[in-house]
């Protein structure tokens, strides 16, 4: 008790530190506000008019918070490998401090960053039509369910920028994975369409489940001009959501913790 | 740093006491055989050390001689291959965690966040070394004024110079009171001004009983602060003293001779046989430089000499040998090269 006590006072003061600089470098949020609006103008207009207009607008957004979320974990890996390349992770694994709690200060105060995409992605939603139609209670269960997801996703980020050798390579590195994964899913078409393998991994994607969640507790149906997603996950959307960022942060945790504690010693 | 502190109940205190005596007799730290390689690189072969409470001493040593090796290893950052390390009784194999809470680091490595001002850099230490809110504020802003920073306590040590940013990664280390000190290269990259400052205030502690263990390039800077040195190259210790032991150890004194620059040659001629060793000749500054054993004799028979040899000395001097001469002479490559005669004079 007293352990994890001391975690969660640790991780409290890491994030301090991290929203402090976050606060006074706001050009590191630029990525983060920008890529949701590009992503909603690019989607909604380019693929948009071929795929339903209006309805297809409404549809897409649910792909976009999903995709926005999974992007974030870019902020963390990148976040981590500036922290290892000016010093700062040493000067941290030389203080008797918990060292998952230097993760878990990252991980949360990244959150805030997840916080602004959202705002973003829906007042970019708005402009091009897309409306909250359930009640307000399923619209804040949407919400916190894809900040889950964020949270999630970042401890991925985590691992990323600790495994990275250098701030160039978690740059790109931080970012590549992310596109299959994002678009092997129904985050902006139907998976039917897609050749069988594919879209086996896209049904169980847990993108699909966040953009299909989201959808359902938005109002936000399937166009009718798409086939409507079938399948366990896509039927029971939400709770595999849950499941999915749960089983990876017990996957990511104690890797991005393993490996920061042999992260100096190369 | 210890008896600074106001005993804060009776009880307390004796603890302190009980445990200092127990503890007097045995070396704070203590460093046996210690390896490490990277690749095929031995970065530290074999190294001994260990360091009484209320000394201070010096690893001197050249880039790459595995300075910060052992600092890293002492401070949990790095693994060793084999040997080991104990800091008040604390293996840093089995008991990182009482270690870490021991040592206080400062240095190359243990950066300060430049987004943060300075006040805030030292409460995030005071905070993540398990102090309250108010503690870590009081106890940060006690040391910005210890190291002449309450002026610039709240501007971001990203407009902090130099030195500044040296002495804000200095009262980091010393933030918690830690029983050990570890200095990482102090002055390294710092302007002479900046020097002065960090080594006043490692003065300080020093005099106020502190445990440190400084590395350096500088054997100005060792010769200056450090009680006990010992001489790093390629991972081992080649020579370990006082600053007096080892100057007297090697070289003893030199002679110093400055003529006119068409008499450089034959001065040379007559100081190397004279030494029997090579001199260092600086045309430069027209100066010839050589070991002797024995002072006195040597500068009588040189005027002797160079009387004979119609040679007339614009200056001539007889001096200790600095660190310098100590520490070149130990790290010398083994082929000597006689053009490295200009490095030799400051």
């Amino acid at each position: 008790m007293t352990t994890l006590l001391r975690v969660g006072r640790d991780a409290h003061i890491i994030a301090w530190r991290n929203l402090l600089n976050l606060r006074r470098t706001p050009g590191t949020l630029l990525t983060s506000t920008a890529q949701p609006i590009m992503f909603v103008l690019l989607l909604a207009y380019v693929f948009g008019g071929s795929l339903g207009g209006d309805a297809y607008r409404e549809f897409l957004m649910g792909g976009i918070f999903a995709q926005t979320m999974a992007f974030n974990a870019a902020f963390t890996t990148i976040g981590f490998a500036n922290d290892l390349q000016r010093g700062f992770v040493d000067r941290l694994r030389a203080l008797p401090m918990s060292r998952v709690a230097v993760i878990i200060g990252r991980t949360t105060s990244d959150l805030s960053a997840s916080m602004v995409s959202l705002v973003v992605t829906s007042l970019c939603g708005l402009a091009v039509g897309w409306r909250i139609r359930g009640s307000a209670l399923d619209a804040v269960l949407a919400y916190l369910l894809i900040l889950l997801f964020a949270f999630a996703m970042s401890w991925v980020g985590a691992w990323i920028g600790l495994i990275a050798p250098s701030v160039e390579v978690a740059m790109s590195a931080g970012l590549i994975w992310l596109f299959p994964v994002t678009f092997i899913s129904s985050g902006f078409v139907s998976v039917s369409a897609m050749p069988s393998g594919l879209s086996a991994i896209a049904e169980w994607n847990p993108i699909t489940a966040v953009a299909g969640a989201t959808r359902t507790l938005f109002g936000n149906p399937t166009p009718a001009n798409l086939p409507q997603p079938v399948g366990w996950p896509a039927e029971h959307a939400a709770l595999y959501t849950v499941l999915c960022s749960v089983a990876i942060i017990a996957v990511f945790l104690p890797l991005a913790a393993a490996r920061y504690r042999r992260v100096a010693t190369r | 740093m210890n008896n600074e502190r106001p005993p804060r109940r009776p009880v307390d205190n004796d603890d302190n006491t009980n445990q200092d005596t127990r503890k007097s007799g045995e070396p704070l730290l203590r460093i046996q055989s210690l390896c490490k390689s990277f690749g095929d690189t031995r970065a530290v072969d074999g190294v001994d050390l260990s360091l009484p409470r209320g000394s201070v001493f010096g690893l001197l040593g050249p880039n790459g001689a595995g300075k910060t090796t052992i600092v890293r290893m002492l401070a949990t950052l790095l693994r060793p291959d084999s040997g080991r390390i104990t800091v008040g009784g604390h293996d840093t194999a089995t008991e990182p965690e009482a270690v870490r809470r021991s040592i206080g680091l400062s240095g190359q490595f243990a950066s300060v966040d430049e987004k943060l001002t300075g006040a805030e850099n030292l409460y995030l230490v005071g905070r993540l070394y398990g102090m309250s809110r108010r503690t870590a504020r009081s106890r940060a802003a006690e040391m910005l004024g210890r190291f002449r920073l309450t002026e610039a306590a709240d501007r971001r040590a990203q407009h902090y110079s130099g030195g500044m940013r040296r002495r804000l990664d200095l009262a980091g280390a010393l933030l918690a009171r830690p029983e050990l000190v570890v200095l990482d290269e102090p002055t390294t990259g710092l302007d002479p001004r900046s020097r002065m400052d960090t080594w006043e205030i490692i003065g300080e502690l020093v005099a106020e009983g502190a445990t440190v263990l400084l590395t350096t390039q500088y054997l100005e800077e060792a010769d200056r602060l450090a009680g006990r040195i010992a001489v790093l190259s390629a991972g081992r210790i080649v020579e370990r003293g006082t600053p007096d032991q080892l100057k007297a150890r090697t070289g003893g004194q030199r002679l110093d001779v400055t003529v006119p620059s068409e008499e450089l040659e034959v001065t040379a001629g007559i100081l190397g046989a004279l030494a029997q060793s090579t001199p260092a000749v600086d045309p430069v500054n027209r100066r010839v430089e050589v070991a002797v054993p024995h002072g006195r004799s040597a500068m009588t028979e040189a005027l002797r000499r160079f009387a004979e040899a119609g040679i007339e000395p614009l200056d001539m001097a007889l001096r200790r040998a600095t660190l310098d001469d100590v520490f070149l002479a130990l790290t010398e490559e083994p082929s000597p090269e006689p053009d490295r005669a200009g490095e030799l004079t400051p």
